[in-house]
């Protein structure tokens, strides 16, 4: 029989526990992860940059200038771009087609950097007022996604059985029909204008995130810790946000990453068709249907929204496809 | 398998269903009637009720509607060529949009096909990268911008095309249009193909293959693309979608007599009847492409067919 002494037994700090135990929670850890990846990521990066110039000008943008979006000067109509300092390069100087209505029309001192449209509103504070339109939307269609599209899939994947068939039914039938008609028909109904957009979105946005959601929660019911945390008494509610919800939220980042630039895009689409904001309201997508109309006389009006809508999108999509690499790098999708 | 595609049939049929009920629901909702006429009396306006069917029950109604549309007959346009039957409308303008459509299909899978496997075969290279940001370029920038830029730049600045529709030569009229159309096919594909293609290539047959000595190109040809190609099937179905929305814009960019721009005509004159059908077609468009990438997706990926029973 074996005596135990006291030199086989190591005294340990009450405070190194604490450390080991925080050590092993796995949220944190996962966001760093995540995180350090992200940052490896150069497209994302450069796309996330590219936002957040590009909300700081919707912000302060239409303030710089020195006209305001929506007022209307007679003479002033139909100017090309002018820039201040670019002028001495003879880039931006306010040329069109080899004469220059600045300097025909007299206004000498006169400079609007992205030009004027057809009523003569300073283009450079509508491009920034409809950027801010734009996400406005953006946000709308992370909201559905959060509070729809998250919602309806943890019920139907959580609780399974017959509520999950009929759920499961309900989405076959919305994502059989195109959302193009989906948004068409309540057009029709409704007035145009950002209600009727955010009831579209309201209709169709929150499919895809429902979707992955449901087939997550599929999976993660099954496993032991839920089990466990079942066993212990843990109610639904418990279960669903403290076990199902926190393994999930990668994948619900990714997915309304790539829901907004789908939002941006039907928003200025509609405009083009004549189905979204109406003017006055300048929103790119509203700039863009008005520019082109004029794009081979004038083509400033069309090109400044096209530039900043695309790059918009552009980043959104980058920042999407860096952070679905960084949550999970396997995850397939499109 | 013919369970599956029972199954798969049904529920087409009845997501159709749906939207007819949804079309002849917004008709109630639209405001007015045909006899709206401040002259009719009231015992006028009943007898007109009764002689087109306007005082039976909602459902009676419902049911000589589908009858209509199943014929084909969505009345007459309202606005945009008064008093002409919808169909005679349509019709023509048919084969344009779907000739644009498939062509744009057609150029935009090849060369997502091409890009795909180039950038999914070397992986993290410099063809990878700069495949990966076409692909994300003709994903982001929305497919009217495309348009926009080509008819500025060739068809206005460079004169190679012109910047409208010619009725006398429909197949260069339709170069520009279908470019615009096919970049987010393109984009698309390339970017699922590339996935797609890294995951076959990592799996275990691939090791084996390769293991027993087979050159890496022949691996990727006869056996990586083979598997990854199947899964392509997938996204026809949502591109198809994506083609009618981009047709809408790049159709009334160039102005092709297409549906597309016929529908955007529609909405802006309001004319009900005209975008009744051509949703309907849209929609049963949507739905029988569906169904055919179900079914054949079943048929040539047996995995399919055990995971969804039958």
């Amino acid at each position: 029989m074996s005596e135990y002494t006291s030199d086989q037994f190591k005294r340990m700090n009450i405070d190194d526990l604490a450390m080991e135990e925080t050590s092993m929670q796995a949220p944190p850890r996962f966001f760093k992860d995540a995180f350090t990846r992200f940052k490896k990521n150069k497209g994302g990066l450069i796309g996330l940059v590219a936002i957040g110039m590009i909300l700081l000008l919707a912000v302060i943008g239409p303030m710089l200038g020195e006209h305001t979006y929506n007022v209307i000067v007679k003479e002033h109509i139909d100017l090309p771009a002018r820039i201040p300092w670019f002028e001495g390069f003879g880039l931006f100087d306010g040329s069109v087609q080899g004469y220059n209505p600045y300097v025909n029309r007299g206004l000498t001192d006169v400079y609007y950097w992205f030009g004027t449209d057809n009523l003569g509103r300073d283009l450079w504070a509508r491009v920034w007022m409809g950027t801010r339109i734009s996400f406005f939307v953006a946000i709308v269609a992370v909201a559905i996604d959060v509070v729809i599209g998250i919602t309806y899939g943890l019920v139907s994947g959580y609780f399974g059985g017959k509520v999950d068939m009929v759920m499961q039914r309900v989405v076959e039938v919305i994502s059989g029909i195109p959302n193009l008609v989906v948004v068409i028909l309540l057009m029709l109904v409704l007035k145009p204008g950002l209600t009727s957009i955010i009831l579209a979105l309201m209709i169709t946005g929150w499919i895809s995130m429902s979707r992955v959601v449901r087939s997550q929660v599929l999976k993660i019911k099954e496993m032991e810790y839920v089990l466990a945390a079942k066993t212990l008494g843990a109610t639904s509610f418990i279960i669903i946000f403290k076990e199902v919800l926190p393994n999930i939220v990668g994948q619900i980042i990714v997915m309304t990453m790539f829901s907004i630039p789908s939002a941006i895009f039907y928003e200025s689409f509609l405009a083009f068709i004549g189905l979204g904001l109406q003017p006055p309201t300048a929103s790119l997508g509203v700039l863009i249907s008005r520019g082109y109309q004029a794009m081979l006389t004038y083509p400033h009006m069309v090109l400044f929204p096209v530039i900043v809508l695309s790059i918009l999108m552009l980043s959104f999509n980058l920042v999407a496809d860096g952070l679905r690499d960084a949550f999970d790098p396997k995850m397939k999708g499109f | 398998m013919v369970q599956y595609i029972t199954k798969r049939i049904l529920w087409s049929f009845l997501t159709l269903f749906i939207i007819i009920f949804l079309l002849f629901l917004l008709l109630q909702f639209m405001p007015g009637s045909p006899f709206d006429d401040e002259k009719l009396t009231e015992a006028q306006r009943i007898l007109m009720y009764a002689k087109y069917g306007l005082d039976q029950p909602f459902f009676v109604r419902f049911g000589i509607y589908i009858q209509n549309i199943l014929k084909g007959d969505f009345g007459i346009s309202l606005a945009l060529q008064k008093n002409m039957l919808v169909q005679d409308i349509i019709t023509p303008r048919l084969g344009i949009s779907v000739r644009i459509g498939l062509q744009a299909l057609l150029l935009g899978t090849t060369l997502g096909i091409i890009f795909g496997v180039i950038s999914g075969s070397f992986k993290n290279t410099w063809y990878d990268t700069f495949t990966t940001f076409i692909a994300v370029l003709g994903v982001s920038v929305p497919s009217y911008v495309f348009a926009l830029l080509l008819s500025y730049f060739l068809g206005y600045k460079l004169r190679i095309f012109s910047i409208t529709f010619k009725h006398g030569e429909p197949l260069m009229s339709s170069i520009l249009p279908t470019i615009s159309l096919s970049m987010f096919v393109m984009a698309q594909t390339t970017r699922f193909l590339r996935t797609e293609l890294i995951e076959v290539l990592g799996s275990e047959y691939i090791k084996l293959v390769t293991a027993k000595g087979v050159k890496r190109h022949l691996v990727i040809l006869r056996h990586g693309i083979r598997n990854a190609m199947i899964s392509v099937v997938t996204i026809l179905g949502p591109l198809t979608v994506t083609l009618m929305t981009g047709s809408l814009v790049v159709e009334r960019v160039y102005g092709v007599p297409g549906i597309g721009d016929l529908l955007v005509e529609g909405i802006l004159t309001n004319d009900y009847n005209i975008i009744v059908m051509i949703a309907f077609i849209y929609s049963a468009l949507y739905i029988f492409m569906n169904l055919s990438v179900d079914i054949l997706y079943g048929l040539i990926d047996p995995r399919i067919r055990v995971a969804k029973g039958g």
